[in-house]
């Protein structure tokens, strides 16, 4: 029988193969997609209450005991990451029906989200860490062919910056993979997990972990790595950006926070210094290079790596509160965001730009729209009562606990600016008039399917703030379960110790 | 053995690195064979490197006896070159079109428009 957590990782490959005989009728394909998301997400909420109510759950394929064999294992963080990315993929599979040109569609654009969905879905469930590096690659490449898929010059030049690069930390990743494999002599996470907590610490171990530190800070746009997202992230249509900033970067911090709250737990001191350093960088760098930009997409693009680093930071404390507010913040900033960028596909649509210089008068022409738009908008900014201010208020009382002061004002601080650049969205697009000189295409209508995904991923926005006591309870378990990695080994390694 | 292995493989990373820095696609994409092929040396080299004992068992004994090299390096590298392949199809693709479209190989020479 196959086992319930393989099948986050089945689905979409069903719906990939199902989906590559019906390239030309675009209706079916929709159908499909549709459905495959559908259940994807019916399945990782399964998962996601039967990993909450009985504890990890353990495949091991092919019947080989655990170091030997492919583990693959659920633990509540891969579980949560798993609904989050179901979420997504149904949001973004609503939304693309009337969101993408019809090239697109004959394009094989849901035959390559079903392969993007599938990597990231490996990749939150895999007990391997050669594995991680296998569904990293199904991921990128994947997300190579979506980002160049419409062809155009602008693409040509964002695709190629953006595949050397993803190459280049892939190489990393490689690497430190075969360094670890030397030192350790097994890849299990589990079985890592154990062994490391026996070693001493080493000149090779903090080598290895650097270097992992800096496959995944690449991956996610940490600080000094994250010039390809703004320079790639604004050339495809809105809903493949849309697609990648729920997800793509979500993947490295995922394998960072797994990393470094269960492996390299020898040099904590050194890493807590680094990681708060490189989280607070790149919370204030991006948030202030996303004020100083006019195109709505760019100034979302460049907030993804300002709210990278607060998820950095609240890894960077080392304490079950801050972790638990990283994997909240992560999921409330996997919905908001897309969000936003779903929002402002429908200024486009409306509008017919995305420059903000060329727009305005939303408010007045489409006021039910621009409450559905405000939502996303003020809770990327933090206002209570929705889910970003309930984010920032855990990793900020995380960091008073921990004494780290500084962080903590900086955090405070780039909040501020957060919420300047997002009323500058506002004032801009939606407040003032409409400037009389810009030549637009005013659109009255929005069609249904794009509005759906809006509406519901913001009324989870205000579910996930309104009633947060549940979902900080769950964060603060899983954040639990990292830390205290005792349980996760057991389950997977069946030691009766 | 060890020391040959590390010379070479740093060779193939500087190697890697300088035809990254050029302008050139071509030489990008060279640059990125170079770097993957050294790191999957790296894995070998990393994983303990064993000569003249391959990795069979003997008929019969459930065991391992005596000296035998370590498999799993080699099926690492296996499925890293078979990824590497792929992407370098895919990178040479993605070169041409945007020869077709630029006219150009040399990076410096496009701007966003």
């Amino acid at each position: 029988m196959i086992s319930l957590i393989l099948l986050p990782v089945l689905i979409p490959f069903a719906t990939f193969i199902l989906l590559l005989f019906f390239r030309r009728a675009v209706a079916i394909n929709q159908f499909f997609a549709i459905l495959g998301a559908l259940v994807q997400l019916v399945v990782s909420l399964l998962i996601l209450f039967r990993v909450s109510d009985q504890g990890i759950l353990v495949t091991q394929l092919g019947n080989w005991p655990a170091p030997y064999g492919i583990t693959v294992v659920a633990d509540l963080f891969s579980a949560i990451m798993l609904v989050m990315s179901g979420l997504i993929g149904l949001s973004i599979s609503i939304y693309s029906v009337s969101g993408l040109n019809k090239n697109y569609h004959k394009g094989s654009f849901y035959p390559l989200m079903s392969v993007l969905l599938m990597g990231v879905n490996g990749a939150f469930l895999t007990g391997d860490v050669f594995n991680l590096y296998v569904w990293f690659e199904v991921l990128i490449i994947a997300s190579f062919a979506l980002l160049t898929l419409g062809g155009s010059k602008a693409q040509m030049y964002g695709g190629l910056k953006y595949m050397t690069i993803n190459l280049i930390s892939s190489m990393i990743f490689l690497a430190a993979i075969g360094l670890l494999y030397g030192k350790t002599g097994t890849l299990n996470i589990a079985d890592l997990a154990l062994r490391m907590r026996e070693t001493e610490s080493s000149g090779m171990i903090a080598t290895t972990g650097m270097l992992f530190f800096i496959a995944f800070g690449i991956k996610a746009a940490l600080f000094p790595f994250f010039f390809w997202l703004p320079a790639s992230y604004h050339t495809p249509p809105v809903t493949i950006t849309a697609l990648f900033s729920g997800l793509m970067t979500k993947v490295g911090i995922y394998a960072m926070i797994r990393f470094f709250t269960m492996i390299f737990v020898q040099d904590q001191q050194l890493w807590q210094h680094l990681l708060l350093t490189i989280g607070g960088l790149t919370m204030v760098i991006g948030v202030l290079t996303a004020a100083s930009q006019y195109d709505i997409r760019r100034i979302l693009s460049f907030h993804i790596i300002s709210q990278i680093g607060y998820m950095v930071v609240g890894l960077g404390l080392f304490t079950v509160s801050g972790v638990a507010g990283a994997i909240y913040f992560l999921a409330h900033n996997i919905i908001t965001k897309t969000n936003t960028f779903l929002v402002a596909g429908i200024v486009n649509h409306i509008k017919g730009s995305f420059d903000l210089k060329a727009i305005g008068g939303l408010y007045r022409s489409h006021p039910f729209i621009a409450l559905f738009m405000f939502i996303p908008m003020a809770g990327l900014a933090g206002v209570p009562p929705l889910s970003g201010f309930f984010g920032k208020l855990l990793l900020i009382i995380a960091g008073f606990e921990a004494h780290q002061w500084l962080i903590t004002g900086v955090a405070v601080l780039v909040s501020l600016f957060t919420m300047f650049s997002m009323i500058k969205i506002w004032n801009e697009g939606f407040w003032k008039k409409q400037p009389v000189t810009a030549a637009v295409n005013n659109k009255e209508k929005v069609p249904y399917t794009m509005l759906l995904p809006v509406i519901v991923l913001a009324l989870l926005t205000i579910i996930l703030g309104v009633a947060a006591e549940p979902f900080i309870n769950l964060s603060t378990r899983a954040a639990d379960q990292l830390i205290n990695p005792a349980e996760y080994i057991q389950a997977v390694l069946r030691r009766s110790s | 053995m060890e020391l040959i292995f590390s010379i070479v493989i740093g060779i193939m990373y500087a190697a890697g690195v300088y035809l990254l820095l050029r302008r050139s696609i071509v030489k990008l994409i060279l640059g990125i064979i170079f770097l993957g092929n050294a790191t999957n040396l790296l894995i070998l080299l990393a994983g303990g490197l064993t000569s003249g004992a391959p990795a069979f068992i003997e008929k019969g004994s459930g065991m391992v006896s005596g000296r035998v090299a370590d498999p799993l390096p080699q099926a690492l590298i296996l499925t890293a070159i078979v990824i590497g392949f792929g992407i370098t199809a895919f990178a040479l693709a993605l070169m041409y079109r945007f020869y077709q479209i630029s006219g150009t190989d040399d990076i410096d020479q496009v701007t966003e428009d």
